[in-house]
């Protein structure tokens, strides 16, 4: 360190510095609620999540079709040519088995998200989601998946129609 | 390009902490303070600042960068806040050095802090807004799915082991026990001691993992006929370059990453590198996993794909060996307060480039340095090329 | 579908919220301000010599040439109201039965933001001076609410 400083400013504390009142602090909380507009592709997207499929987009200039679909090629700057029906079937890109919950609590039974490239878009084009019904010791890059949905009358429209993906054999679907 | 040379000439940082007693406003003045005493000038001098500092929603608190700008000695100058995400460290000195190239300004400071411990009870659960709100938060998404997942894709591809990875833990915990402002120093940590801390995300470990700090890093930057007067070690900014990938980081190659090349390639041209193995001296990536270190020196080229644990293993990033990476401990040692992290790398190159890096330094007498820092949902590449040279 | 039109049967919108909750050290400045109004009942404040300014509440630093401040003042308990105005509406919109006044109250260089009471809506006035009324010492947590509201101080 430069040789000028000897000391560094800055005070750390500990847990129990907070429990024992050695300082004094205060508790907040913002309420920041929202209604995103879902927009005319993504909304497209969770109406056929309703009807049971998944849609992607394709551009003719780049010959790309990417999930989910947008209406705009992010790469050429066009719009989008057209929706493509997808397949429910893909392979697993990369995947974890997580411990923890999004605000830091320990789970016993690992989440199992996933990277998974749909078949029918274009090659490394995917989208997370979630892996169930198998060990997560069997899980490996490029397991062959499929989704697992909601029965028709429990769909909402949203992602979670999907409620997870299974492995499947080669030659089913 | 007929920018103005541009200069650091004065830096200044405080403890990485846990949780800090002292305010973000606080924070932010100490090392603003800090980088005026190191070269003797005052806020009289300083015509601009640019600051850095995570988006509101962390600390709840509306325009963040405007409510510190007064530890940041901004009252009453130009002000500008950049925002990046983990990119901003390295993003906010290229924000400085334009200030100061395009002719506007003289001095400017530039200043990052982070004060993440205000997020209770962990703020990790802030990151739950790097998700898109409609397609991806619904299924309670966690930061850790993305690096557990990029980390995965990255072993698998090049048939990588947590070992060859967590070696990378090793080096740079060790390195920072010779870092005064440290939180996770330790001169003795081994290989085993990573492997055998718990998984929080196969195949992250905790010790695989930067944790949540508080801290905040300034620099002073000027222009030559300023910098010239003010220290007779001025260190040059050589080049700048950044670089975004697309939004949805699902549709894209998780084992490379794209932008920071991209933005490497600007920043070699802008400097005239033209084989940056030889000419970069000392490398600072971004490190806020171990796994990252690696993926970011494939990025920056530095190293062939897949490569870069193999030199981890030869011992050749070593602060003593022919490519020192992260002689400052990185984020993995001294801690990530997520703006000010990337910052402290480029006042670690500043430090060693003037020889002044104490037990930390590089021998040889580096000419040129590298940091590079990396934002967002696997998004942003910031890099930044200082040397002795102007 | 025409890449132009919504679908009909997409949701119009995504409700979502933003989970926010914060833990706010009162820092190293803060401590002593808070302290000093929980225990002693004062309001403190910071001088710089290089600037000829107080600072109230008190800060550790100078915002005009970051000197460090250590001269701590008591500011005394009274001020004059620089600013008002009056709230008719609750924050969620729902009317409230007798207007709240909220004022700038100027101490020295700096000052407070609170709230007015015992006040006369006929006598409120820019410039009246004020006196803060404290809750008793053993409600006080080392917050700003220590200070329940600045009355105008009698004749």
């Amino acid at each position: 360190m430069t040789s000028k400083f000897k000391q560094f400013p800055g005070t750390p504390l500990s847990e129990a510095d907070f429990q024992e009142g050695k300082i004094l602090f205060r508790h907040d909380e913002m309420k920041g609620d929202f209604a995103w507009d879902t927009g005319i592709a993504i909304g497209s997207y969770l109406a056929a999540l309703k009807e049971g499929f998944l849609l992607g987009g394709y551009c003719q200039t780049c010959r790309k079709t990417v999930i989910p679909p947008r209406t705009v090629c992010e790469w050429c700057f066009r719009p989008m040519d057209s929706y493509v029906r997808l397949e429910d079937t893909g392979t697993v890109n990369t995947f974890s088995l997580c411990y923890v919950t999004w605000d830091v609590k320990r789970i016993e039974e690992p989440e199992l998200p996933a990277v998974i490239e749909i078949d029918g878009a274009s090659p490394l084009h995917g989208i997370m989601h979630k892996l169930g019904e198998v060990d997560p010791q069997d899980i490996h890059i490029g397991m062959r998946v499929k989704a697992v949905w909601k029965p028709p009358e429990e769909r909402d429209g949203a992602i979670t129609d999907i409620l997870y993906f299974k492995p499947i054999q080669e030659g089913e679907s | 390009m007929s920018m103005r040379k541009v200069a650091v000439v004065g830096a200044g940082m405080t403890k990485f902490v846990r949780r800090a007693q002292e305010t973000a406003k606080e924070l932010t003045w100490h090392a603003t303070r800090m980088a005026l005493e190191s070269c003797e000038m005052t806020l009289d001098d300083i015509e601009a600042v640019c600051l850095g500092t995570a988006p509101d929603s962390f600390d709840g608190v509306h325009m963040k960068a405007e409510y510190l700008s007064d530890g940041a000695g901004a009252w009453g100058k130009p002000f500008m806040r950049s925002y990046v995400g983990g990119g901003t460290g390295v993003f906010t000195p290229i924000q400085g050095w334009y200030h100061v190239a395009s002719g506007l300004f003289d001095a400017v400071l530039v200043v990052c802090e982070e004060k993440m411990s205000s997020y209770y009870p962990h703020a990790q659960a802030a990151f739950l807004t790097i998700f898109d709100h409609t397609t991806e938060r619904p299924l309670k998404p966690n930061l850790l799915w993305i690096f557990a997942m990029e980390m995965n894709r990255y072993m698998h591809t090049y048939g990588l082991s947590k070992e060859d990875i967590a070696r990378v833990a090793v080096k740079n915990k060790r390195n920072a026990a010779d870092h005064p402002c440290a939180l996770l120093g330790d001169a003795n940590i081994t290989v085993e001691d990573i492997l055998n801390s718990e998984v929080l995300a196969w195949p992250v470990n905790r010790l695989d993992v930067s944790p949540v700090t508080d801290g905040a890093v300034a620099l002073v930057l000027a222009a030559e006929h300023v910098a010239k007067r003010i220290t007779d070690k001025p260190v040059w900014i050589q080049g700048v370059g950044w670089n975004l990938d697309t939004a949805y980081w699902t549709n894209r190659d998780l084992a490379y990453p794209r932008y920071v090349e991209y933005a490497a390639r600007m920043a070699y041209e802008m400097a005239g590198i033209k084989e940056p193995r030889k000419e970069i001296h000392i490398v600072e990536p971004y490190d806020p996993f171990d796994y990252k270190e690696c993926h970011h020196l494939e990025g920056l080229l530095l190293a062939d794909r897949g490569q870069a644990p193999q030199l981890v293993a030869d011992g050749v990033t070593l602060r003593d060996g022919n490519m020192p990476v992260c002689p400052s401990g990185g984020l993995l040692g001294v801690g990530n307060p997520i703006a000010a992290a990337g910052l402290m790398k480029v006042a670690e190159l500043f430090w060693q480039l003037r020889g002044e890096a104490g037990a930390r330094q590089v021998p040889g007498q580096p000419k040129r340095g590298l940091a590079q820092a990396w934002g967002d949902l696997m998004q942003v590449g910031t890099v930044i090329i200082l040397g002795t040279n102007p | 579908m025409s890449l132009l039109e919504r679908h009909p049967q997409a949701p119009n919108a995504w409700l979502g919220n933003l989970p926010v909750t914060s833990r706010y050290t009162a820092g190293v400045a803060g401590e002593k301000f808070f302290r000093a109004l929980k225990d002693e009942g004062k309001i403190l404040g910071t001088y710089c010599e290089h600037c000829d300014i107080t600072y109230i509440p008190g800060r550790i630093f100078c915002e005009r040439c970051m000197a460090e401040l250590d001269e701590w003042h008591d500011m005394g308990t009274t001020g004059e109201v620089f600013t008002f105005t009056l709230l008719f509406e609750n924050i969620d919109g729902t009317p409230v039965e007798e207007p709240i006044v909220v004022a700038f109250i100027r101490i020295a260089d700096g000052g407070l933001i609170h709230q007015l009471g015992e006040i006369d809506l006929d006598e409120l006035s820019i410039g009246m001076p004020v006196e803060a009324v404290l809750k008793p010492e053993k409600e006080r947590e080392g917050s700003i609410l220590d200070i329940q509201y600045f009355r105008p101080i009698p004749e």
